[in-house]
């Protein structure tokens, strides 16, 4: 009987515990939310924030619809380059990278998910900005490549690897050659994952300041011509935090809260998914 | 009662109808049928292990050959060399000869002409995340055939696998909303739609129940006409149903390759084995 009290005030001391350190886990991300929709809300009541562009300080209506523009454009840049190879890169790994060449392979993306965006971006610089002395939305697009690549080649191989194997050997045995099967049975069957992998990029990549401070730079107007300079959320956000004037800054609090809830929609999209992929791997 | 005296009859389940023995015991008598599939001096290797070791057979033309044997005896693994699946495996490698027709199996590069020649059913349905049409016509699609090639073979395929009648209205479902034992007979039409000459079946009613395996048990005994089948099973009762011929395959105690202990017609294997290992199986002594 003592016994069985003990137990029952261990079990619920460690419940109290594990409850607690999740609640406390969850209070950074709570209070990010709470304190950017608060102080952004004011911003993003009015139509013309989305609307107009840069409105120097003192003239009212000024807005992010430059800023929403080049990460859209830039995101998708990056997107259409670092997608495919991804996704390639993953069937790879899969499919044939079990020996040593895979493993590399794996080490290299391991290093760079770790690798400083900083740094990614100091690369883009000197590869498409210095040659060509001027910054622009290309080579923005590309440092911004250059860290979703990993991020999709590591979300393929993972979803690939929840198709069960039944399905390669299946395709095979009819007298398939093994990329087809690859690509047109087990690229498809894994699809959901496999967007699931790239959404998460996408919203990683979107939220990006530190690899568009010298290649993407920011811009003023609206520009849609990715050869130039071009301004993108983050970098305004950063840009208008930094001055002492007060409409700036709201700004500044509008545009972070628009590019949570873009990040937000995203991850949200990429978990919705993702659910598709694992009912559907369950029926396989 | 041909197998009178071995305990084998009186096991079977009420779903089986005894009538299957007739009709296999007058096939088997039909007389010697070509050699499809030759395989001589077969040792087989996961690395260092052997897993098979000098397995000389010859598999006839246009019958039934059932590869019976406890787990473990290399059934699955000889069944795989047939098709070269052991490919996928890393390290594994077969030593000696199987030729289908003219064509060394252990060497060849045209792989993918042997899988369409020789095509393979699993133990598990595997039907592809598609419809049940499009599961069918996904290998013709992918081979080049046009339009009207490829709809010809998908019907006649899935008429041949008996199941037309249960699918025709609802060829655009999903093939994963068939039952069990319709998923396996997809997966047999899949086969037969690429036109193979040898099918390879590797337990293919184990995830069945009764009435299901009854079913696919009808369906290789009418392909047995067109098609050279290899059939591994767990079930002796099954062998002695589908099968003309029979290889009993047992795993060497000491060294633990497997190795073929006798093959012959299946009536004879089963009511007068040479071999006393053979018999003990068959009556259920171990295994």
């Amino acid at each position: 009987m003592n016994r069985n009290l003990y137990r029952q005030a261990s079990n619920g001391l460690a419940r109290v515990f594990v409850y607690g350190t999740a609640l406390v886990a969850l209070i950074p991300l709570g209070l990010v939310l709470a304190y950017t929709v608060l102080k952004g809300l004011p911003s993003v009541e009015h139509v013309e924030f989305f609307i107009n562009s840069f409105r120097p300080i003192g003239i009212p209506g000024g807005g992010v619809a430059h800023a929403v523009a080049g990460t859209v454009i830039m995101v998708g840049i990056a997107s259409l380059l670092a997608v495919p190879v991804g996704i390639l890169g993953g069937v790879y790994l899969v499919e044939y990278g079990r020996g040593r060449g895979g493993d590399l392979i794996r080490l290299a993306g391991d290093v760079l998910v770790g690798a400083p965006s900083i740094a990614i971006g100091l690369f883009a610089y000197a590869l498409l900005v210095a040659p060509f002395h001027h910054f622009s939305g290309i080579s923005a697009a590309v440092a911004l490549a250059v860290l979703m690549l990993p991020v999709v080649i590591r979300t393929t191989e993972g979803a690939i690897e929840l198709i069960p194997g039944s399905l390669r050997e299946a395709g095979l045995a009819l007298g398939l050659a093994r990329w087809r099967v690859a690509l047109q049975l087990i690229v498809p069957a894994a699809a959901p994952g496999i967007v699931t992998g790239a959404l998460l990029a996408v919203a990683r990549a979107a939220g990006e300041t530190a690899p568009l401070l010298f290649t993407a730079f920011g811009n003023q107007i609206l520009n849609l011509d990715p050869s130039k300079p071009m301004a993108a959320l983050p970098l305004l956000v950063f840009n208008y935090a930094r001055q002492p004037y007060p409409q700036a800054q709201q700004q500044a609090w509008g545009a972070a809260l628009v590019l949570v809830v873009l990040v937000l929609i995203t991850n949200l999209t990429s978990r919705f998914v993702f659910r598709r992929q694992i009912a559907l791997a369950g029926k396989l | 009662m041909a197998y009178g005296g071995l305990g084998v009859a009186e096991s079977k389940p009420a779903d089986y109808p005894a009538r299957r023995v007739a009709p296999v015991v007058l096939k088997a008598l039909e007389g010697a049928s070509p050699t499809k599939l030759a395989v001589a001096s077969l040792s087989f290797y996961y690395g260092r292990f052997r897993a098979l070791k000098d397995i000389s057979l010859d598999i006839p033309e246009k019958r039934v050959t059932a590869l019976i044997g406890p787990s473990g005896c290399g059934k699955t693994t000889l069944l795989r060399v047939f098709n070269r699946m052991y490919d996928l495996v890393p390290k594994a490698r077969a030593e000696g000869s199987v030729r289908l027709d003219g064509m060394e199996v252990t060497e060849t590069t045209r792989l993918l002409e042997l899988r369409q020649k020789v095509g393979m059913v699993f133990q598990r349905p595997s039907p592809f995340p598609l419809s049940i049409y499009d599961n069918v016509a996904f290998a013709p699609r992918l081979l080049g055939w046009g339009r009207s090639r490829v709809a010809e073979a998908v019907e006649t395929a899935i008429k041949d696998a008996a199941l037309w009648d249960e699918v025709n209205d609802r060829l655009k479902d999903p093939a994963a909303s068939l039952s069990g034992g319709q998923q396996q007979r997809l997966s047999i039409a899949r086969c037969l739609a690429v036109k193979p000459e040898v099918i390879l079946m590797d337990e293919p009613c184990s995830a069945l129940d009764p009435v299901a395996t009854l079913k696919i048990e009808d369906l290789i005994d009418r392909l047995a006409r067109q098609y050279t089948i290899v059939i591994v099973t767990h079930n002796m009762q099954q062998a002695a149903r589908v099968a003309d011929f029979t290889a009993f395959m047992l795993m060497d105690t000491e060294e633990r390759y497997g190795q073929l202990i006798e093959f012959a017609p299946t009536t004879d294997l089963f009511n007068k084995p040479t071999d006393p290992r053979t018999e003990g199986y068959i009556t259920g002594r171990f295994g």
